[in-house]
């Protein structure tokens, strides 16, 4: 057991040492300042705006900006729309997988355009490697780097100076994906090659297994889409399994590898606003919230999923690795209630377990992690859902002391305010409406018609759980919740390939990411056009434990208000059930 | 918007052509250097045949060390696992069924001394492994059916003890290699 707390420990604290030199090595991308990977990539740059007609050093302002981040994101929706529906005569279709259905297309296409994973095919059978690797891989990269990309837009925002420009944010994005995203890819991917995830364009091997069945082992060009899949918190398996399969995450190494990989970035750019604003105290403060926070949701997990089943100890056999239903061996339950945490903190989504079958503590501590989907955050919109609790913790904190509020030396007034309610708000809307809308039709068991069929060819709603009571409740709601928070895992039980629930979760998915990337983008660019008044001795101090506290509070009591109902008539009442 | 249409569309064409050509090609390139080609380590056993050394097989044959219970009847080309909650009754009953099943054919083995890993499926339903409890404890009938000396079986079980990586992470078996090798004992 010792071993297994080592390794989570090693996990975190390596993370912790990598990320502060990346954020400064971000912040300095960012800024334009020199770093040693220009050699190679000042000309690769160049290059690709110069075919794009793109000049980086005019600069943009926050509309303008939002305008071409819209543009160019629905350009790659129709794009991976395409391969999607056509895979079957494109090319790299080893294995002869067929065309997506309009549905799944769009579900598949919306998802991984979000920067999200929610797949509701299966990597082996449905999708071809040009699906993969143009459509969405291609999507893993560029998704992380818009999300980065409006987090350099509101940093830049953020410095002590008045101003509408705000950068290039075309240059903003390609500086993401090459200069900070890549690299760390080519790192990680040959690690994977060495640990035996496979690299290959060959289809599915047939063989005879020891004991004498046939077995079809489907590969890929697994390492480089695993890699980025982590790297850019995107979390979409290449196989239906995602980083519970052996070739996807083939050793207690290759775990570490991915944990990190999918950790590192949310912590830099944390830093990296501290180096770019030059707000390093803050910066760490904003840290330490997000870490108490996660801390507060991995430690209960751990314990739960250590301890295992009690269902099952009331049957007499023993849990030495504690709950494994769902579970691989070589990682062991602490490590990976450690990633069930680790991936719904940050937006990644990716699993090495299966959340379904986690002790409902668990399953509570994960949603909690997506519901308020700010500690740490994904590659970017982490630090903008952050951002606007920053704003509505000024706010109070401005009323509380009798100023208006501030934030660096900004007024923050009504309309920068109303923005950050709406965004604050339309998370728990869109997540509760959703779960309200599905299980009302699960508990009438309502005939669905077309839009649902289970696997028999019923219309039955109540067909798409996979599990009955409170724990078949917690299906809809973490799917939902999963979906507002561009997450992309899944209680994997729930029947969601069908166009009830991949056209529901699709438009839920593309309000929840651009939303919460307009509205902080915009009270950036808000502020960033207002006076600067230096601090004076009534200022609320930001930079302070304080601050950090209310910050915190914030967060629990809008989380608290909006979820508990929802959250015990799920996980907490199947917790009750159990014990 | 309209401005920024052709821009966007040129960008993207570069972008696909370096992120999904270049970074893959590249990638693929450092593959022919590591083990097998990149094509997913193999091992092979004593007639020269070749099996995937991380992808479990189905062992249920009381003359095999069994691996886990799988959701997918260890189906590689359709990985995943049961998603079956902590307290479902269906559940509970097939992991009922699954200890009563390995009782039957471990015979004189004590119920408490059943890790859980031996009666509950993976999340890939791939695992290549079992914990060294679930290893130990199927020691005795591969000896009764093998004709085996039982320190024996246990030294080889001992020897495929792949221990924590330095010092972190659970010990486990890797079923196949210990099955392989199991064979190729007299």
């Amino acid at each position: 057991m010792n071993s297994q707390i080592l390794g989570v420990v090693v996990m975190f604290v390596a993370t912790l040492l990598l990320a502060v030199p990346l954020g400064r090595y971000i912040a300095k991308v960012y800024s334009g300042q020199r770093v040693w990977t220009d050699i190679i990539f000042n000309p690769i740059e160049k290059l690709f705006f110069k075919i794009s007609r793109i000049n980086p050093a005019i600069e943009m302002g926050w509309k303008q900006s939002l305008v071409a981040l819209l543009t160019i994101n629905l350009v790659w929706f129709l794009w991976v729309m395409f391969c999607l529906l056509n895979q079957s005569w494109l090319p790299m279709n080893p294995d002869h997988n067929p065309n997506m259905t309009p549905d799944l297309a769009w579900n598949t296409a919306i998802s991984f355009l979000v920067n999200c994973n929610l797949q509701d095919y299966s990597g082996e059978t449905g999708v071809s490697y040009f699906s993969q690797v143009f459509g969405l891989m291609f999507l893993q990269f560029v998704s992380a780097g818009t999300g980065m990309a409006a987090a350099a837009v509101v940093f830049n925002a953020l410095r002590d100076r008045t101003t509408d420009q705000l950068g290039n944010f075309y240059n903003y994005f390609l500086r993401s994906c090459t200069r900070i995203l890549l690299p760390v890819c080519i790192l990680v991917a040959s690690i994977h090659l060495f640990e035996g995830t496979p690299m290959t364009f060959k289809g599915i091997d047939t063989l005879t297994s020891v004991q004498g069945d046939t077995m079809h082992v489907s590969r890929g060009p697994v390492a480089a889409f695993v890699a980025i899949k982590h790297v850019g918190t995107n979390g979409g398996g290449f196989f239906g399994a995602n980083s519970a399969h052996p070739f996807e995450n083939p050793t207690y190494l290759s775990n570490i590898v991915q944990m990190i990989a999918q950790i590192l970035i949310p912590f830099a750019m944390v830093f990296a606003f501290g180096f770019y604003c030059n707000k390093r105290r803050l910066a760490w403060v904003f840290w330490g919230v997000m870490t108490t926070g996660f801390l507060i949701l991995v430690v209960p997990t751990i314990i739960a999923e250590v301890n295992g089943n009690p269902y099952l100890a009331q049957m007499g056999i023993a849990q030495p690795g504690g709950n494994m239903e769902g579970k691989e061996v070589r990682f062991g339950a602490m490590a990976s209630a450690f990633w069930s945490i680790a991936t719904t903190v940050i937006s990644t989504g990716s699993v090495n377990a299966m959340h379904d079958s986690f002790m409902p503590v668990s399953g509570m501590n994960m949603m909690l992690g997506m519901m308020i989907n700010s500690f740490y955050g994904g590659v970017g919109v982490g630090f903008l859902n952050f951002f606007i609790y920053v704003i509505l913790a000024v706010f109070i904190g401005g009323l509380m002391v009798g100023r208006t509020p501030e934030f660096g030396g900004k007024k923050i007034e009504a309309r920068e305010m109303k923005i950050a309610m709406i965004i604050a708000l339309f998370h728990p809307f869109l997540i509760l409406v959703g779960t309200a809308v599905a299980s009302y039709l699960a508990a009438h068991d309502t005939n669905m018609g077309w839009w649902f069929a289970d696997a028999a060819g019923k219309h039955n709603a109540s067909g798409w759980l996979n599990n009955p009571g409170h724990h078949g409740f917690s299906e809809m709601l973490y799917q939902y919740t999963s979906c507002s928070a561009n997450n992309g895992s899944g209680f994997e039980g729930l029947a969601d390939n069908n166009p009830f629930w991949n056209i529901s979760a699709g438009i839920v998915l593309l309000f929840s990411r651009f939303l919460p990337i307009i509205g902080p983008v915009a009270i950036a660019g808000l502020i960033a056009g207002k006076k600067f008044i230096p601090a004076s001795s009534g200022t609320l101090k930001t930079d302070t434990g304080t601050f950090g506290l209310l910050v915190f509070a914030v967060k629990v009591i809008i989380a608290a208000l909006a979820f508990f109902p929802a959250l015990a008539l799920g996980p907490i009442a199947e917790w009750m059930k159990m014990h | 918007m309209k401005k920024e249409i052709i821009p966007s569309l040129l960008l993207t064409v570069v972008c696909i052509v370096f992120f999904s050509g270049v970074y893959p090609i590249l990638m693929w390139g450092i593959a022919q250097v590591a083990p097998n080609n990149g094509e997913g380590f193999v091992i092979k056993d004593a007639k020269g045949k070749y099996y995937y050394e991380n992808i479990g097989q189905k062992f249920s044959d009381d003359k095999f060390f069994w691996s886990r219970p799988s959701a997918v009847g260890y189906a590689a080309n359709g990985s995943g696992g049961s998603n079956k909650g902590p307290d479902n009754p269906d559940y509970l009953v097939g992991v009922k069924a699954a200890i009563d099943s390995f009782m039957l054919h471990n015979p004189g083995i004590n119920k408490a001394d059943i890790p859980s890993d031996m009666v509950t499926s993976s999340g890939s339903g791939l695992d290549p492994h079992i914990s060294v409890e679930g290893a130990e404890i199927q020691v005795a009938r591969i000896a009764k059916v093998r004709g085996l000396d039982k320190s024996k079986v246990e030294a080889l079980v001992k020897a495929h003890v792949d221990g924590p990586m330095l010092g972190m992470g659970p010990e486990r078996v890797n079923v196949l290699k210990l099955n392989i090798d199991l064979d190729a004992m007299k």
